[in-house]
């Protein structure tokens, strides 16, 4: 494992079909946790890599209320998505649907569930996407890093981010 | 690559036994036999795995017709783990600015965000 994948602890799986699995601990109870994940004040702070940010960020919470985040990169290019919150239940549990400017057929559904222990706390995210395309498409844009990695690495890669705990 | 083609990887990849099954292939070609060994799992449970695996082209199977060998075949598998290594390391730089806010939401108190409360 390299120290520029290893990163903080996310974790990310795939699931079968369409989804994504993720995870990640935060050193700060799940209501500031939960509070950076709703409120566009805190949103435009952290929201983006690669020099991409949040230049747009409206937050209607509540169920039915409506979302919609523009991020901008660093070539001016402008990236916008939005949805609507299905179930808001601070700070343990935040359901909402995801679309991408021009993608409207492919409506992801996004789960996230703020579990607390010892003042940490532990974030299980789960992403359905409706088709593949959509999954790889939209995911691949922004995010476009360019050489892949050396073949050598993929055992390790492999046990960190889909085996892990499985073998026997 | 073919989005149908990272789909299929990814289908291949959310299965445990698959996933351990590619990990044993890692170190060479085995035979269904073999394969089925560490498994309580019977010799055509693992060739039902085995077709999933071939349909994604993880595993080729060799010509020997008494053996038929499997083995691995990375490149599909290389594209899923880069995939997923990408998608990663974006939301972890973006997390780890997230760290950082937390850290100091939670120095200015547990109060902090209560902006709305008089």
């Amino acid at each position: 494992m390299t120290s520029r994948e290893q990163g903080e602890g996310l974790t990310v799986r795939a699931l079968s079909g369409t989804g994504l699995l993720l995870t990640r601990t935060f050193a700060a109870p799940r209501r500031l946790v939960f509070d950076a994940f709703t409120r566009p004040e805190l949103l435009r702070r952290w929201h983006g890599a690669r020099g991409w940010h949040l230049v747009v960020c409206e937050v209607d919470l509540r169920a039915g209320g409506a979302w919609r985040f523009v991020s901008r990169g660093p070539d001016g290019a402008e990236m916008g998505l939005g949805g609507t919150y299905h179930e808001v239940d601070a700070p343990g549990r935040l359901v909402h649907s995801e679309i991408h400017d021009g993608w409207e057929e492919g409506e992801a559904l996004v789960t996230t569930v703020f579990g607390e222990r010892d003042g940490r706390t532990e974030m299980t995210t789960t992403v359905r996407y409706p088709s593949r395309e959509i999954r790889d498409g939209v995911l691949r844009t922004p995010m476009e890093r360019g050489a892949g990695e050396a073949y050598d690495r993929l055992a390790e890669m492999l046990d960190e981010m889909t085996l892990k705990g499985e073998l026997r | 690559m073919a989005a149908d083609v990272l789909d299929a990887t990814f289908a291949a990849l959310a299965d445990p036994t698959r996933r351990a099954i590619l990990a044993r292939l890692r170190e060479g070609e085995a035979t269904v036999t073999e394969l089925a060994a560490p498994f309580a799992m019977t010799q055509p449970g693992i060739s039902k795995h085995l077709r999933v695996l071939e349909r994604a082209g993880l595993v080729s199977r060799g010509r020997d017709a008494q053996r038929r060998p499997c083995r691995l075949e990375a490149a599909p598998l290389k594209d899923a783990v880069d995939w997923l290594a990408n998608y990663r390391s974006y939301w972890e730089e973006s997390y780890q600015k997230l760290d950082a806010l937390l850290g100091e939401l939670n120095q200015n108190g547990p109060d902090a965000t209560e902006r709305d409360i008089p």
